[in-house]
């Protein structure tokens, strides 16, 4: 749907359907991980129907978030290789958080900030789902060493995950206009031409 | 055993060989632990392997199956040489100074008196010489060359440190630093234990082991010792109460020797029996055997036993010749048996050469199991692929099971190996429709006895007129039978001395076998066990442990046979002024009147020490047997090697081929061609049990299957590098009388042997394994083993014998 | 209050403090190795009064039977033979939970009340807690939990915790034959092991002593050794346990840490908005893009 014939496709509904789809795995694996993590978390875990669920349920939504991340990384990889401006961008990314973007560098569909989340999610990504393996006790047993370590890994990515899925959520809500792209696909030129101006002239052609 | 188990407590020498205490007897074992943290006792073991015995040892030595003979010679000749002995003990309570005939030698591996043709002896020159009293005639210096003494120290002299290292494989300083160790007990405070079991009695040459190591505890002065004595571990719960109740057909109960063919009349039968005193004032306990056998006589007949018909000696069978367990199946295997009656007995698995045992099963016409398991020999018939390769449609023979109670079904009474006897009360209903044995056994004699009424037949007076006097007589109850074995008093029991003195009340229950008569005036079913339900009732059912001279007497827990006696020749503890050797455990003393100490006395109560009556009351000579002139196979211990050797021939007799192994060895001539060459089974095998297992009973319970799954065979490192076997992999092994396959556990606990200039490699064999049961199904072991038994039990070398092996 | 009826010490997963009121006695199960002789009686001891059965296993070439620990064998013996100076010695130890003062079985567990730690040492499982991670096998520095391939339940040995409640003796030492394993008081047992390492040392075992680890705060299953100074020849006993660094670091001090972190960020995040306001396309690029995109 698109509301303003004017406004720019920013994502098609399969991209959407898959971020959601990581997206949701994703919260339901941060309550259930969380849920293991700290005794104070230890109530969600009634939301998936008491501990024993919960553990159950937590790896095969990881094994599925994986599967799911590892199509939104091929659709997106080649849309987030760094560049020199985003290095410029992200060097003076303390204006940007200052409320103060009018003299950052101009920018392509996304920003150095956004590329840098992407691949630190990946990094999560992958070092949570190899630990995550490593600790599935009711599937595998590698030796104890490393389940250790894959206990501790998996805590610490999952921990800078859910800070970085935080950030990236925060900075949808506080840059207004941004999250409809993932809601229904579009955004306004005007919002394109000031966050993604790069972007905005590749697909208007001004 | 000479002791008993909490006995072993009181030793300063635990010495385990020829059985494996750990293993097989682990509650009893917990003794040895006692003795070793309560008593700085030091624990020795000899052993072909490193056992869990020895794993909790202080030295341990390997020896090579079958040569233990060589060994505890050499202990002999040690202490003899050393003058490590206990004098004052060998020259009074033995028959080290006894003349013996001029006649007797050792020539060649052969005593004189030797029968090829036979394979046996004629004892003639074995004997004492007689004075004209018929007394044997002592020489008290021990220096005579026909005393005792001297015969032995000759004998053994040939047992050098050298040549019992060249024979047993056990390293010289190894044999050296344990005969130092026995040595030190020949104090007369210091005591060693002897705990064996049938690592020794399963060799041709089995009895001849034990007197080994007997006369060594005699020369330490250690028998009838508190925490001394030479103790026989027995492999059942209940075995000793077998054998002394005579579950075989060699004796009549309490070891009474049985009729054979020759004793044609009751007068003949006790002459022969009831020996006269060697010495002068000795007990000599046997010439009371009359009255032992008249009151058996009395319990099996009852009033139809009188003294005119010779209370019914003549309904008594008469042996035509030998009925132990190799016997009856020999005769099996030749056809001429029709029936067996097998009750709480797997010969299939636990007989020697499985081949020839399931051949002589199926030339039956029917066969009775009465058991409370399913056990292999109950399928010997039926085809169980590899492990039991029969074909059921040629095998006749009709099999009949009876499903029998577990002890635990039924009340009774257990002897223990240290000789006491304990009440059991029934904890359990058996299930389904299983019985309990002697209800099984009362049906069948009820209904025979009803046949013989109804139809006549060829003898039936001994059935006919069985006493059979209990409540229900389908169903004997436990506690009549023991009442019955006790025995009582069938006419007022009168003092010899003063014939108005009524010891007895007609009625009564005897209160010890001293009451016996062999005027038919008592019975009892096994004099042994006289007094164990006295009219003060049960005693085999106190359990009172109150033990007032921390030796572990206990005197009023259970009963103890004989007379609730728990050390025998105890009067040997003390010296001949009646003062104990040890004072700090004293067993027996005399106190001026009487003998007294934390025992019941072994002696007349009221023998004076002056009266010189000798502590082994149940030899005429009224002392211990350093030279026995009764064994079958020679009056002093000899090596011989076992049936298969890997050696070519004897190193103590390399030239007589006649004494390679024990000349007077039980082999039927049907089984001269089953025995394998060193040729083509090059390395020795023996067989054992394993503590998570007992014997082929546990492998159908599911905790002991899960503890010890499958069956393994356990070879030492060299042999597996040799073989290229791994731990773990499946082998084969076989004998001349066939093969079994199980997997190898490779170890380091059996060690490859210097014997004779060769390398010998042990293969140790564990037993419980078989078709039957919750265990992986598996070979049985006995297949392996020979039908070769030992010259004075009989029992099968099941200990040592030749395989070969070979990845499978 | 628990099943056992005695007092709990620690709880898994739990921040407040356990009911603790009750004073009850610190006790030990002492293994006295060097009288140990293998029979396994422990082991039937065990599957008899805890009514688990294992599996019929096979052999795989030496005695230990079942191999390991299994949710269903909460105990085996484990044998080495180890050859000094031309001498063999066959060292059989009995494997088993240790009943750890610092236990990192709970100290991993995520599950309220699926471990706890009672006033007496005892470190007990309550399986309807217990959600099946198997972290405890994590935290464990002697690896003896198992989680059940049936129920998906960790088990490992309860000290007969039920039996223990009610003044008895575990089933295991109950059982053994010879007295290797005894049970009391701590400080009796340290008594009792202290006449028994005299013995050895009597014996020549001069390094003989007793197996109470420091690293995990000592144990309530100690050992008599002959050879204290080497645990490791009894079949790779620990010769300094003590809770993994990384589970330390996971479950210590990571944990608050972490949740810290998270909330900052979340706080963080609300506080920037609050402050700074939304980021909103200005009123002057809407302009300038509607002029454009008439053109």
């Amino acid at each position: 749907m698109i509301r303003d014939p004017k406004d720019l496709q920013r994502y098609t509904p399969q991209e959407r359907a898959n971020h959601w789809v990581v997206g949701i795995s994703f919260i339901l694996l941060a309550l259930s991980g969380l849920a293991f993590f700290h005794p104070a978390f230890y109530p969600l875990s009634y939301l998936f129907g008491g501990g024993t669920w919960a553990r159950i349920l937590h790896p095969y939504i990881g094994v599925f978030m994986a599967f799911f991340f590892v199509l939104m990384f091929l659709r997106f990889r080649m849309l987030n290789v760094m560049t020199k401006t985003d290095k410029e961008w992200l060097s003076r990314v303390g204006e940007m958080v200052d409320g103060d973007d009018h003299n950052m560098p101009e920018q392509g569909k996304y920003n150095g900030g956004q590329k840098a989340m992407f691949w630190a999610s990946v990094v999560c990504m992958v070092l949570l789902l190899v630990s995550g393996v490593l600790i599935w006790q009711a599937q595998f047993s590698p030796p104890i060493g490393l389940v250790r370590l894959g206990a501790v890994v998996h805590a610490v990515a999952a921990v800078a995950m859910i800070a970085l899925i935080l950030i990236h959520a925060y900075a949808a809500i506080w840059v207004k206009g941004t999250i409809r792209a993932m809601w229904y696909g579009t955004v306004t030129r005007a919002w394109a031409k000031q966050h993604h101006r790069a972007w905005y002239r590749e697909v208007t052609g001004k | 055993m000479t002791n008993h188990w909490v006995d072993i407590k009181n030793a300063d020498l635990v010495v385990i060989m020829g059985g494996n205490a750990a293993e097989a007897h682990p509650c009893g074992f917990k003794w040895v632990v006692e003795a070793k943290k309560e008593r700085k006792a030091r624990l020795v073991v000899v052993d072909p392997r490193f056992t869990r015995s020895a794993a909790v040892s202080d030295f341990y030595a390997p020896i090579r199956a079958g040569t233990d003979i060589a060994f505890l010679g050499g202990v002999i000749n040690y202490l003899l040489s050393n003058d490590k002995i206990h004098h004052d003990y060998v020259r009074n309570y033995t028959n080290a100074a006894f003349l013996i005939d001029e006649g007797f030698k050792l020539e060649d591996g052969l005593f004189s008196g030797y029968n090829a043709e036979k394979r046996s002896y004629d004892k003639a020159t074995w004997q004492y010489q007689k004075d004209k009293e018929g007394y044997a005639m002592v020489d008290e210096t021990l220096q005579s060359p026909n005393c005792v003494f001297q015969l032995m120290k000759k004998h053994y002299s040939r047992y050098t440190p050298e040549l019992v290292s060249r024979v047993t494989g056990t390293p010289k300083e190894d044999f050296l630093k344990i005969c130092g160790m026995m040595a030190e007990t020949a104090a007369p405070n210091k005591t060693m234990t002897v705990l064996y079991a049938l690592g020794w009695t399963e060799h041709t040459v089995g009895s001849q082991n034990i007197r080994t190591m007997a006369m060594i505890q005699l020369l330490l002065g250690n028998m009838g010792m508190a925490g001394g004595g030479i103790n026989a571990l027995r492999g059942h719960a209940n075995v000793q109460g077998i054998t002394d109740m005579c579950l075989y057909s060699e004796v009549l109960p309490g070891y009474l020797s049985a009729p054979t063919d020759a004793d044609k009349t009751r007068d003949e039968y006790l002459a022969k029996r009831t020996p006269k005193a060697l010495r002068p004032n000795q007990m000599n306990f046997p010439q009371n055997f009359p009255k032992w056998f008249t009151s058996l006589m009395k319990a099996f007949y009852g009033s139809a036993a009188t003294k005119e018909n010779g209370f019914c000696y003549d309904w008594v069978p008469k042996k035509d010749g030998a009925y132990d367990a190799m016997a009856i199946f020999e005769r099996m295997h030749q056809g001429k048996m029709t029936g067996f009656v097998c009750q709480g007995f797997n010969p299939l698995a636990s007989l020697a050469n499985k081949r020839k045992v399931g051949d002589a099963l199926a030339k039956l016409k029917y066969l009775v199991i009465i058991d409370p398991l399913a056990t292999d020999t109950s399928e010997f018939w039926k085809n169980h692929g590899e492990f039991n390769d029969v074909d059921a449609s040629k095998i006749p023979t009709e099999v009949f099971r009876l499903p029998a109670n577990l002890f635990a079904e039924d009340a009774g009474s257990f002897t223990n190996s240290g000789r006491v006897v304990q009440w059991h009360w029934k904890a359990a209903d058996g299930p389904g429709e299983s019985k309990g044995d002697s209800e099984i056994m009362a049906a069948l004699f009820l209904r025979l006895k009803e046949m013989y009424a109804k139809d006549g037949g060829k003898f039936p007076d001994a059935i006919l007129n069985l006493a059979w006097p209990y409540r229900i007589p389908a169903k004997p109850a436990p506690e009549e039978l023991l009442m019955e074995i006790s025995g009582k008093a069938l006419a007022d029991v009168t003092d010899p001395k003063d014939p108005t003195k009524v010891l007895v009340k007609a009625g009564d229950q005897v209160p010890g076998f001293a009451m016996l008569r062999d005027d038919g005036s008592t019975s009892c079913g096994n004099w042994i066990y006289g007094g164990s339900w006295s009219q003060a009732g049960n005693l085999t059912a106190r359990r009172d442990a109150s033990d007032p001279s921390g030796l572990g007497q206990t005197l009023n827990w259970g009963f103890a046979w004989p007379a609730n006696r728990r050390i025998l020749y105890n009067r040997a503890s003390a010296d001949l002024a009646g003062k104990p050797w040890d004072p700090k455990r004293t067993v027996m003393k005399w106190t001026g009147t009487a003998w007294g100490g934390n025992d019941i006395p072994d002696m007349r109560p009221n023998a004076a020490p002056e009266e010189h009556v000798m502590p082994f009351i149940m030899a005429p000579e009224g002392v211990a047997r350093l030279f026995s002139p009764i064994m079958a196979d020679g009056p002093f211990p000899e090596h011989y090697e076992p049936f298969e050797s890997p050696l070519d021939n004897n190193p103590f007799h390399p030239g007589n081929a006649k004494a390679k192994s024990n000349p007077a060895a039980r082999v039927f001539k049907s089984d001269m061609d089953s025995f394998g060459t060193a040729k083509d089974f090059p390395f020795v095998a023996t067989t054992y049990r394993l503590v998570e297992h007992f014997h082929f009973w546990t492998k159908h319970a599911h905790i002991n299957a899960v503890l010890q799954p499958e069956h393994f065979v356990e070879i030492g490192e060299e042999l597996a590098k040799e073989k290229g076997i791994k731990a773990g992999d499946k082998v084969k092994v076989r004998s001349n009388r066939g093969h079994i396959k199980a997997v190898a556990v490779v170890t380091k606990r059996i060690r490859t042997l210097d014997v004779d200039g060769k390398k010998v490699h042990t293969i140790g064999i564990p037993l419980h394994f078989g078709f039957k049961g919750l265990t992986k199904p598996g070979y049985i072991t006995n297949t392996l083993t020979p039908f070769v038994g030992d010259a004075n039990s009989q029992t099968p070398e099941y200990k040592a014998f030749l395989v070969n092996i070979e990845k499978a | 209050m628990a099943l056992q009826s005695l007092d709990i010490k620690q709880r898994s997963a739990t921040t407040t403090p356990a009911p603790s009121v009750r004073q009850t006695t610190e006790v030990a199960k002492l293994i006295d190795v060097s009288a140990c002789i293998g029979c396994k009686a422990c082991q039937a001891a065990c599957m008899e009064w805890n009514d688990i059965r294992d599996e019929v296993g096979i052999n795989t070439g030496v005695y230990d039977n079942p191999v390991d620990l299994t949710a269903k064998s909460w105990t085996v013996m484990r044998f080495a033979e180890v050859e000094e100076g031309g001498r063999l010695q066959w060292l059989i130890r009995k494997d088993g939970c240790m009943h750890c003062a610092d236990p990192g079985c709970l100290k991993a567990c995520p599950a309220p009340g699926a471990i706890v730690q009672y006033a007496n040492g005892v470190v007990d499982f309550h399986q309807e807690n217990c959600i099946g991670c198997g972290y405890c096998v994590t935290g464990c520095p002697f690896n003896v939990p198992r989680i059940s391939k049936d129920d998906g339940k960790a088990y490992k040995c309860s000290l007969c915790s039920d039996r223990v409640a009610v003044g008895q003796a575990p089933a295991c030492a109950k059982a053994c034959p010879t007295g290797a394993i005894q049970y009391g008081s701590k400080s009796d047992m340290k008594d009792y092991a202290a006449k028994r390492i005299a013995d050895l040392n009597e014996r020549g075992f001069a390094k003989a002593g007793l197996y109470d680890p420091a690293g995990v705060g000592g144990t309530h299953v100690m050992y008599v050794l002959h050879h204290a100074d080497r645990p490791q020849l009894y079949n790779g006993l620990p010769a300094d346990p003590g809770i993994s660094p990384l589970v330390s670091l996971w479950k210590g001090f990571a944990k608050p840490l972490a949740s810290l972190a998270i909330g900052a960020v979340a706080l963080g995040s609300l506080f920037h908005y609050v402050m700074k306001g939304p980021n909103e396309v200005s009123k002057d690029m809407e302009k300038e893009v509607e002029k454009e995109t008439e053109q």
